[in-house]
């Protein structure tokens, strides 16, 4: 215990948290926000949505089932949501120095240590969680042994350009092609996608693809503003002119938003949880679902031919958007899971049954 | 939704090893739910101590068996449009399926709302329940369903050993086992088809994890996990014998996942509509997993689930019944959000179970595939050293947490590693005292690596505090390190002070004020379903070192009183004291104050955060207790409504100057203190039995030299078995000071004169400045000697004389003025012709409260705790003269879950629950009751031991009777010759240990009797393996048991004057 560093998360209004150092020993800034899923930590840290992010866990004990093995599969790292940890610090309770998991290869910290990623523990994360819901996300430092660093505001970055692949990659060899626009692709979603049969084609988010082949388009979660991703959205506009199918999750929701000419806005503190309750708007249907997003659609300003898909429950946010006639639509929640529940995987079915009907 | 207008709730009857107080809180929380739709509400549940068969709770109250042909008779009475059977427990859902399958629900048009019936036996039919899985894709144990012992041994070829047995249809496990050859197969194999036609042989995946699910879908199938729990205990130990955490602490997010998923796919497939529990096996070392079962209704996980996530499942599973969709409900707990939602906690809990197997001759200590635990609790924080220490001081069986306890040793400490009893964590901590490493231990275990990593964490805390010998010398961090993790001011005070018993109270108060001076407190945090996320108005607290701020405020400008809860439910306190304390909340806020509780029991009414405006989750330790007052600030203490836990804080927080409300603590200890009471008779004129306290076998035989035999023993230092004992003779009395117990300076002996013949009578009583203002008398059925919590009760008593309530008056009204009671109490009497002795006086409420406020009418605790709270008390119109019915209190057994254990009963308790019937006579009552807690009318044959000449010449008459009403009698040779020779036909069986037919050990095997009286010959418990045999016997063959004579006359004489179809149905407003 004595030999561990002294830490010290620092927030914009001055409000400190005293702690301990148990990740990589620099300082580091970012925006702070909260997370209560009570597990999925690898997956979490692993997700490129939270680029620029200091990451709160509301659920206090972290670490107890270690980090698991490196392995691969289709060429992605097969436990992992991307090949590093995308968070820029962490914050938590109680960290389990010990951990004990089948499929664990290290223990959490010495995962940080290897990705240069500064974590605190020690910390009151509900008194924490309380501020952001009250004040909303804000900036915020992480400060190892009084080794101050500078604000940093991630939110005026294109953070999509950091985690989007620069090259096109290409994942299995099914019939139907679909072309995944990366603005910082799970690689669920690539698991999932894969699942049925499809080829993958993986593409930059401000990669051209409206003159490319493909059977069907699919717009990826990702972190930031979405009016960042101007290319992408002008790409939008024209795909949407066209009969394709379209399925887009998160920041895919939000570009596909803007495509059709709605608006999107900066929740206070965003959903990031794995208990997000979303209706199907007009059904009795409802669904438990994994979220990561700071931004949303306001369906309110929806235009003509679309129609909200998916409401939130709790506050009655825009979940999802869809097309009146074509076969487009999009959830602001993650029906890839991973970390989450897995109730509505059925979307990625749903969105190869109209690519395959479409290509009738 | 509109054709409903009245519906029926099925109730679990007396509290059961089982089967417990889980049931009042869903009972409770489902006619709540049902009230808010405007719904009338009919609830049958012969528990009268509960807080469910209150006033205001449900419409109308049957105080009746729950079984069958009473609840028919209620529906014919009632004619409902619909009945919930999910919320009774097993009792409730078999009573239901009898009575679904015999076409009684569809004669009257009843609609079982919730979850359908088709549905229910598809989860307990082992063979449906498979096939239903198979047809999903879900994998459950492999399992054979057989019907003989032959099939058995033919399964287990195919399986392999070791395998598990159990009886299907039956509830908490009963009659199932491991075993690991062929003798052990056949033996268990016998016992199981005793309660079950079928029995279940299944692949063992002993030291797997054992992980749940509760899970709810509403009729649009729409589906929610509320809360998931892992087992401390591997698979091998029932989930209700487990340490139990939640949320799972071990399991990765996919595996996590993969359940959650299976356990919606199962629940949608089944049909389930409302609440439902899904328990896995998973591989500690794969995604591999098994399902274990699926409980179609609310069970102990349901109630633990909604305390341990602020999830009111009951309440939501009732209004999903009435055809809701969890969409349509709102968080109430936010009050904004909706109840279709996954809670996140941001805070961890510890449930672990309570036993109280130290109360019972010869039952076995190891815990295993079947329930014997009795009680449990919860304990709430933010680390899981910080909840198992909580926890472990919750259970309260005198432990301090995980480490820092004294006297504790294991013969064999590998074997209890092995093969666990209720004492299995204490071995863990002697194990890493003696170096063994966490490898070890978990081998010989399979308790998860991590847990006890964690364990081993606070293992080396106590190792660092050992180190330092003052508290000023000590790193303020390893303080405030200990606090975090769970040690409280008494560990710290023995680690590091080393303090000695008899200056503990000053240390521990030491502790206390050096951490205040250095700002190491705890903190309050809410607990609000939702990990802060949005804001909540919610009232549900707990304590924990793991913070730097509270939740809440304290500016309150209301008056708080807190009132302090019954903790764990164990035996001799359990629901009644959930009833005394939710009444005292009540009446704390009708008059005008802030309510707060405090307890930490998840089967409990209490901890409903409804139940008051305040709600601290927590201990019940001087310390909690205190650091809450240092914040409330609160007007006053209740310690009167909550039984002995509370009543034994008085005197501490008395001289800590909290301000206790009632009945001084002075006075309270001058009760309690043997001498100091004996002394205040003395002046006051009173008789008691005579006693004294001994410290050498020398003094104990002068004084049974003065006395005679019997006499009653009451040890303070307990090696094995009961805390106290009657014994009749010389040889009993050195036989049990010798083995059971120590004699010496240090552990006295308190001996007293045993008065055998004599009636036991009770009053219980609020009074105010020494004023009696109110009181019952009551009388046992059963002569003195049997417990009072396992007696029989009468009220308003029948056979006592005038003279004899005359003074008994008196006597409790010098004693209320001699103690200057402000509050309740409780007095104990034994009555031989009139000489009245007092034996016991409790200035707290008693466990009969609830039964005598109920038959009276009349609400004892509000009256005390409006004494309490020093406002206007609203005196009581009636006595017990103005009652034109009677009550009878009838004890519960739970003796069948117990193995080997022996089912006689003595001065110390042994009923794990109670019922309580009101009939228009005596026998009404007595047979009414009787059935409540599990007896049968006998059909045919009957088997008699009457023991000891007196009980010979008692049952004489009540023999004939049986006779004349066309009962075969058999007996045991004494007993048979003594019918014989006075007329009364009886056939003699030979003895167990006779290797003779015809053998009463036959007949017993083969359930040719319907009911077994066996009245033990003397007081000591060192019985004949005979008679022990066939009271055992009857036990373990399911058929009623008898072992006290006047109580055997009593429900004859009852069963033979009165048919079941004469017992009247009506509800407790039309007495």
């Amino acid at each position: 215990m004595s030999k561990l560093k002294n830490a010290k998360l620092i927030l914009e209004n001055g409000k400190e948290f005293v702690g301990k150092s148990f990740g990589f020993p620099g300082s580091v800034a970012g925006e702070v926000v909260f997370n209560t899923a009570m597990t999925g930590y690898p997956e979490s840290l692993t997700d490129p949505s939270y680029k620029g992010q200091i990451l709160v866990s509301t659920y206090p004990l972290i670490g107890n089932y270690g980090v698991p093995k490196t392995e691969f599969e289709n060429n992605m790292p097969k436990f992992f949501e991307s090949d590093r940890i995308q968070i820029a610090g962490l914050v938590i309770s109680d960290y389990s120095f010990v951990y004990s998991h089948w499929n664990a290869e290290k223990s959490l910290a010495d995962w940080l240590v290897e990705n240069k990623v500064p974590a605190i523990f020690d910390v009151d994360t509900r008194a924490l969680t309380k501020i952001l819901r009250e004040s909303g996300c804000m900036l915020g430092k992480i400060v190892i042994d009084d080794e101050d660093v500078a604000w940093y505001d991630p939110n005026k970055e294109n953070l999509v350009d950091l985690v989007s692949t620069k090259e096109k990659v290409v994942y299995g060899n099914g019939s139907n092609r679909i072309m995944l626009v990366d603005c910082g692709v799970k690689n669920n979603i690539i698991r999932c996608l894969l699942k049925h049969d499809t080829t993958v084609i993986r593409v930059p988010w401000n990669y051209d693809f409206t003159k490319d082949e493909y059977d069907g388009l699919f717009i990826s979660n990702g972190p930031g503003d979405p009016s960042m991703c101007k290319e992408t959205v002008a790409h939008l506009k024209t795909a949407i002119e066209g009969d394709k199918p379209i399925f887009g999750i998160c920041l895919g929701s939000q570009l596909l938003g803007l495509a059709s000419g709605a608006t999107t806005y900066k929740l206070k503190y965003g959903h990031r949880s794995h208990n997000q309750p979303a209706r199907e708007v007009g059904t009795n249907r409802c669904f438990i679902t994994s979220q990561n997003h700071g931004f949303a659609v306001d369906h309110s300003k929806l235009t003509g031919d679309w129609e909200p898909y998916f409401i939130n429950l709790n506050d009655d946010t825009c979940e999802g958007i869809k097309h009146k006639v074509k076969p487009i639509f999009a959830t602001q929640f993650h029906p890839e899971a991973c970390g989450g529940p897995t109730d509505t995987e059925f979307l990625f079915e749903k969105f190869i049954k109209l690519v395959e009907e479409n290509k009738k | 939704m509109n054709e409903i207008k009245k519906v029926i709730v099925l109730g679990s009857g007396a509290l059961k090893i089982g089967e417990a107080g889980e049931f009042d809180y869903s009972g409770s929380q489902a006619l709540k739910a049902l009230r808010e739709e405007g719904i009338e509400t009919i609830l049958i549940n012969p528990n009268i101590a509960t807080v469910q068969t209150s006033e205001g709770i449900a419409d109308r109250i049957y105080f009746l068996p729950v079984t069958p042909e009473f609840v028919e008779r209620v529906i014919q009475k009632e004619k409902p449009q619909g009945i919930l059977l999910a919320f009774g427990g097993q009792t409730a859902l078999n009573c239901g399926t009898a009575l679904y399958d015999s076409g009684v629900f569809e004669k009257y048009g009843v609609k079982v709302l919730g979850t359908p019936v088709q549905a229910i036996k598809d989860t307990e039919d082992r063979d449906l329940f498979i096939q239903k899985l198979n047809e999903i894709n879900v994998k459950t144990a492999r399992s054979e369903a057989v019907n003989s012992v032959e099939e058995a041994v033919k399964a287990v070829e195919r399986l392999g050993f070791p395998v598990i047995v159990r009886a299907a249809y039956a509830l908490g496990g009963l009659g199932s086992g491991f075993c690991s050859n062929i003798e052990e197969l056949k033996k268990l194999c016998e016992t199981a088809f005793a309660y079950s036609s079928q029995v279940l042989v299944e692949e063992s995946l002993k030291g797997w994890k054992e992980v749940e699910y509760e899970v709810v879908r509403d009729k649009y199938d729409n589906c929610i996990t509320v809360c998931n729990m892992e087992n401390f205990d591997p698979l091998g130990i029932h989930t209700g014998e487990s340490i139990v955490v939640a949320p799972s602490q071990t399991l990765s997010n996919a595996e996590y996942h993969k359940l959650r998923e299976l356990a919606i796919r199962i629940v949608r497939h089944i049909g389930i509509v409302g609440e439902c529990n899904v328990q896995y096996a998973l591989d500690p070392n794969s995604e591999d997993y098994r399902v274990i079962e699926v409980n179609a209704r609310l069970s102990r996980s349901s109630a633990l689930a909604s305390k341990a996530t602020g999830y009111p499942l009951a309440f939501v599973a009732a209004k999903l019944g009435l055809g809701y969709g969890l969409f349509e409900l709102k968080n109430s707990v936010t009050k904004t959000t909706s109840a279709f939602f996954e809670p996140a906690l941001d805070y961890i809990v510890c449930k672990i179970p309570r036993w109280d197997l130290g109360k019972f001759n010869g039952v076995s200590k190891e815990i295993g595939s079947s329930m014997k635990s009795v009680g449990e609790i919860m304990a709430i924080g933010r680390n899981f050293e910080e909840v198992i220490q909580k926890g472990l001081r919750m259970i309260g069986q005198g432990m301090h947490g995980f480490v820092a306890n004294h006297d504790i040793s294991f013969e064999d400490l590998d074997k209890e590693l092995q093969k666990p009893t209720d004492m299995r964590i204490f071995a863990i901590n002697i194990a890493l005292e003696k170096g063994y490493s966490v490898d070890k231990i978990h081998d010989l275990t399979k308790i998860d690596k991590w847990f006890l990593e964690k364990l081993k964490n606070i293992a080396n805390i106590q190792q660092q505090l050992s180190g330092y010998s003052n508290l000023e010398s000590m790193p303020e961090d390893l303080l405030r390190e200990a606090k975090v993790r769970g040690f409280s001011d008494f560990q710290i005070a023995r680690l590091v002070l080393n303090s000695a018993d008899k200056n503990i109270e000053d240390n521990i108060d030491a502790v206390r004020q050096y951490r205040k001076a250095k700002g190491i407190v705890p903190v309050v945090k809410q607990i609000d379903t939702l990990a802060a996320e949005y804001p909540a108005q919610t009232n549900y607290l707990y304590m924990t070192y793991s913070g730097n701020e509270n939740d809440i405020s304290f500016n309150s400008n209301k008056k708080s009183v807190i009132v302090l809860g019954s903790g764990a439910y164990r035996i001799g306190s359990s629901v009644e004291f959930d009833w005394c304390g939710v009444n005292a909340l009540n009446t704390i806020k009708k008059e005008g104050f802030h309510s707060v509780m405090i307890n930490y029991n998840p089967e409990t009414v209490s901890t409903d955060y409804d139940s008051c405006d305040r709600l601290y989750f927590d201990e019940l330790t001087l310390e909690r207790v205190l650091d809450i007052c240092d914040l409330e600030a609160p007007h006053g203490v209740v310690v009167s409504t909550g039984g002995q836990i509370p009543n034994n804080l008085a005197m501490r927080l008395y001289n800590q100057k909290v301000n206790v409300l009632g009945t001084s603590p002075i006075n309270i200890d001058r009760a309690e203190d043997r001498h100091k009471f004996s002394e205040m008779c003395d002046q006051l004129g009173i008789d008691q039995p005579r006693w004294r306290e001994l410290t050498s076998m020398d003094d104990i035989y002068q004084f049974v030299d003065e006395v005679g035999f019997p006499v009653l023993i009451r040890p303070s230092y307990v090696l094995s078995g009961a805390a106290m004992n009657v014994v009749s003779n010389k040889e009993e009395m050195e036989h049990f000071l010798t083995l059971a117990t120590k004699v010496s300076k240090q552990h006295p002996v308190v001996v007293t004169q045993f008065i055998e013949q004599a009636k036991e009578i009770e009053i219980d009583a609020v009074a105010q400045n020494g004023e009696v203002l109110s009181y019952a008398i009551s009388e046992h059925v059963e002569f003195a000697g049997v417990h009072s919590g396992d007696a029989t009760m009468t009220f308003p008593p029948q056979k006592l004389y005038f003279e004899t309530i005359r003074r008994i008056k008196k006597i409790s009204r010098a004693i209320a003025k001699g103690l200057e009671i402000s509050g309740p109490f409780n007095m104990q009497f034994l009555a031989k012709d009139n000489d009245i002795k007092v034996i016991e006086c409790n200035l707290r409420a008693s466990r009969s409260f609830p039964f005598v406020s109920k038959v009276l009418k009349k609400n004892f605790i509000a009256q005390a705790t409006q004494v309490m709270l020093g406002v206007p008390v609203e005196k009581f119109d009636k006595s017990i003269f103005d009652l034109d019915y009677i009550g009878i209190k009838a004890p519960q057994f739970s003796f069948a879950r117990l193995a080997k254990a022996d089912p006689i009963l003595g001065v110390d308790m042994s009923s794990t629950g109670e019922v309580g019937c009101i009939g228009d006579s005596y026998y009404e009552a007595i047979l009414k009751s009787m059935l409540s807690v599990g007896y049968k009318i006998p059909k045919k044959n009957i088997f008699l031991s009457t023991g000891p000449a007196k009980s010979k010449v008692v049952l004489l008459e009540p023999c004939r009777l049986l006779v004349q009403k066309g009962y075969k009698l058999f007996g045991t040779k004494g007993t048979v010759e003594f019918l014989n020779s006075n007329g009364v036909e009886a056939t003699a069986l030979h003895w167990p240990d006779e290797d003779l037919k015809p053998n009463v050990m036959d007949y017993i095997r083969e359930k040719q009797l319907d009911l077994v009286i066996n009245v033990p010959k003397d007081h000591s418990k060192s019985e004949l393996d005979n008679d022990y045999s066939i009271r055992r016997g009857a036990i373990d063959f399911n058929i009623p048991l008898l072992t006290n004579a006047r109580l055997a006359t009593a429900f004859i004489t009852a069963f033979c004057n009165i048919s079941i179809d004469e017992l009247e149905i009506k509800s407790w407003n039309e007495y």
